[in-house]
């Protein structure tokens, strides 16, 4: 699924530095992603969305390669292949839940907001117990439900590749677990990828593989 | 419109309803910058429009030696500013020309705001004037209104009327007189429709000129009668005057002296031909002359000249405003832009290119733009449907 070859990334500014000679995550499996902070975990799922490029080295993706795309192809490939749930849930204050979740569509033209999405909506918010907030505005949210809305709208497109930056991060233990359940759930059942960035170690075991991202650092 | 361009209007709509103080000052700001030169037009097309009809269809005024435009604001317009007064003398002297018909105008007094012109019936021929109710004044005492005063002062024929008395502390000068309404004229959208229309009598009664009282000669009260002779009957300031006329007391009502020198404000003289009226306005040419003739198209268009002077200073002034409006406007969405840089991220981060954000942004621009059109039309429709009144309140007192 996905296969990381002698990859290098800098930022601009050359304070930080990615290196990773070899990285694969097989179609299905579920990995979770440790390391300490500052050491680009989250780097290195931006660099898989296509959201950052590398400076060398190449990154395949279901057999697309992601580091040779151009810059709208690599939008397209985010948007049709990539569920992304951010670590700060980037939901809108100003739209409501369900606005939310259909941002994506109502902002590209990769995906179609057909009549068929709408239910999808309905089900994954029942799903994740928030079909009786998606009248509700962003900023109306606790934050485990605002983690909940930012999941659903990764999940709407039937991505083939989910990735979690410390979706449980700012969360109580009940609702990291329920959350966790509701991110496998949903892997299992579109035999989807995950790859999740986690502080949380006790999560850890629930995982196919864990991978330390000290082993990768560099500069 | 394509889908993606309803759910950018959407999207935009949901930020703006959002933000809706900012999105209600913008708003605002166009919306006030798009109207106030649109507005002034309007406003200034009506007041050229009715300045100058008003003034196109009176020939000749004439008046006391003074300014002219106070004059003509006065006798046409029914404007409160009196200018200095002249004689019943001068409408005969008009008449006596043989050159036109004169009508005299006595504008001085006013009634619960609104102007008493004292006239004669010529007057109501002379402008065209028809009766909606009613019928037309025929005896001492007795107003016509016109539709604007009948309607805001809520008067019907049959109703009263009292004129409002010059100065309240001036307790020797003009009490109040309870007129009577006869009729309403229909309605001219012209300065006819704020007055109140009355026998020129009626007026110099209201002045103190004219008055009614008890009959001195069947009074026997020593402490009214001071002395009385074979011929003439002296009576002190408790004999009781008349405020109102009615059937009863209208024959008591008598004027001293030679109605002749009795005041009135002005003279509308219609000459019979362009040579009449070349010849009419050259007996007032002379400089000993106390009196002058004027052409009040030739005071409206001197008026109108300054007006539209004005105008342009105005326009000029609102283009400036307009341009550093436009600049904050500008300022305010590069700030929010930067405010807004969250946002941004988060949708390019889904996978949105530039032309995205440029797109959602040109959305709120139009909707902004959109509706303070709608505003600005809205408001332009109630200024165009006010218009007249708008004018007539601003420049006629």
């Amino acid at each position: 699924m996905i296969h990381i070859q002698s990859l290098n990334f800098a930022y601009r500014n050359g304070e930080f530095g990615l290196s990773i000679p070899a990285f694969d995550v097989t179609q299905g499996e579920k990995v979770a992603v440790i390391g300490p902070s500052g050491s680009g975990k989250t780097t290195l799922l931006n660099l898989i969305a296509g959201i950052l490029t590398p400076d060398t080295g190449s990154i395949q993706v279901n057999k697309i390669s992601v580091s040779e795309l151009n810059d709208a192809a690599r939008r397209d490939f985010r948007i049709t292949h990539v569920g992304f749930v951010f670590q700060d849930f980037e939901l809108l204050d100003y739209l409501n839940v369900k606005d939310n979740i259909l941002h994506p569509y109502r902002i590209t033209g990769a995906l179609k907001l057909e009549k068929g999405v709408h239910a999808r909506v309905a089900q994954l918010a029942n799903r994740m117990g928030m079909a009786d907030k998606l009248r509700r505005r962003a900023d109306d949210l606790s934050q485990g439900e605002k983690q909940r809305a930012a999941i659903c709208r990764a999940l709407l497109p039937y991505p083939k590749l989910i990735l979690a930056d410390e979706a449980t991060g700012n969360l109580d233990p009940r609702n990291k677990a329920h959350i966790l359940d509701l991110l496998f759930e949903a892997v299992d059942e579109h035999q989807a990828t995950l790859l999740a960035v986690t502080h949380d170690h006790e999560l850890l075991p629930r995982f196919d593989r864990v991978v330390d991202f000290q082993d990768f650092r560099s500069g | 419109m394509g889908d993606g361009m309803v759910d950018s209007l959407y999207i935009a709509w949901k930020y703006l309803t959002y933000n809706k103080v900012k999105t209600g000052i913008l708003i605002a700001c166009i919306t006030l910058i798009a109207f106030l030169p649109m507005s002034l037009q309007v406003l200034l097309e009506e007041s050229e429009r009715q300045l100058l009809s008003r003034a196109v269809s009176t020939p000749l005024v004439v008046g006391a030696k003074g300014s002219a435009l106070d004059l003509v604001m006065n006798s046409i317009y029914f404007d409160e500013e009196v200018p200095e007064l002249i004689s019943m003398e001068d409408a005969r002297r008009v008449m006596d020309s043989g050159l036109a018909n004169p009508v005299p105008v006595y504008n001085r007094f006013r009634a619960r705001g609104f102007p008493v012109v004292g006239t004669s019936i010529d007057y109501f021929e002379f402008r065209g004037l028809k009766l909606a109710e009613g019928r037309m004044i025929a005896v001492l005492g007795e107003c016509v209104l016109g539709a604007e005063v009948a309607e805001r002062l809520g008067l019907n024929p049959d109703d009263n009327v009292v004129s409002s008395p010059e100065n309240l502390f001036d307790l020797a000068g003009i009490y109040p007189l309870n007129m009577k309404v006869v009729g309403v004229l229909e309605r001219t959208h012209t300065a006819d429709d704020s007055a109140l229309f009355a026998d020129l009598k009626t007026v110099w009664v209201i002045q103190g000129l004219g008055h009614g009282h008890d009959d001195v000669t069947t009074i026997r009260d020593t402490s009214i009668i001071i002395d009385r002779t074979d011929t003439d009957v002296t009576a002190n300031a408790k004999l009781l005057h008349f405020t109102e006329i009615t059937e009863v007391n209208l024959n008591s009502f008598h004027f001293h002296g030679d109605l002749a020198t009795y005041p009135i404000t002005a003279v509308i003289a219609s000459p019979h031909d362009a040579k009449s009226a070349t010849l009419l306005r050259g007996r007032y040419l002379t400089e000993e002359a106390t009196r002058q003739i004027i052409r009040p198209k030739d005071a409206i268009d001197g008026l109108l000249e300054n007006i539209f002077r004005i105008k342009n200073i105005i326009d000029a002034v609102i283009v400036i405003v307009g341009f550093a409006t436009v600049l904050a406007i500008v300022l305010v969405f590069a700030l929010s832009l930067r405010l807004r840089q969250q946002e941004i991220n988060t949708i390019f981060k889904i996978g949105c290119s530039r032309m995205t954000i440029a797109r959602l942004l040109g959305a709120e621009i139009a909707l902004i733009v959109v509706i303070s059109g709608v505003l600005c039309v809205a408001i332009m429709l109630v200024v165009n449907s006010y218009s007249n009144e708008l004018v007539r309140a601003m420049l006629f007192r």
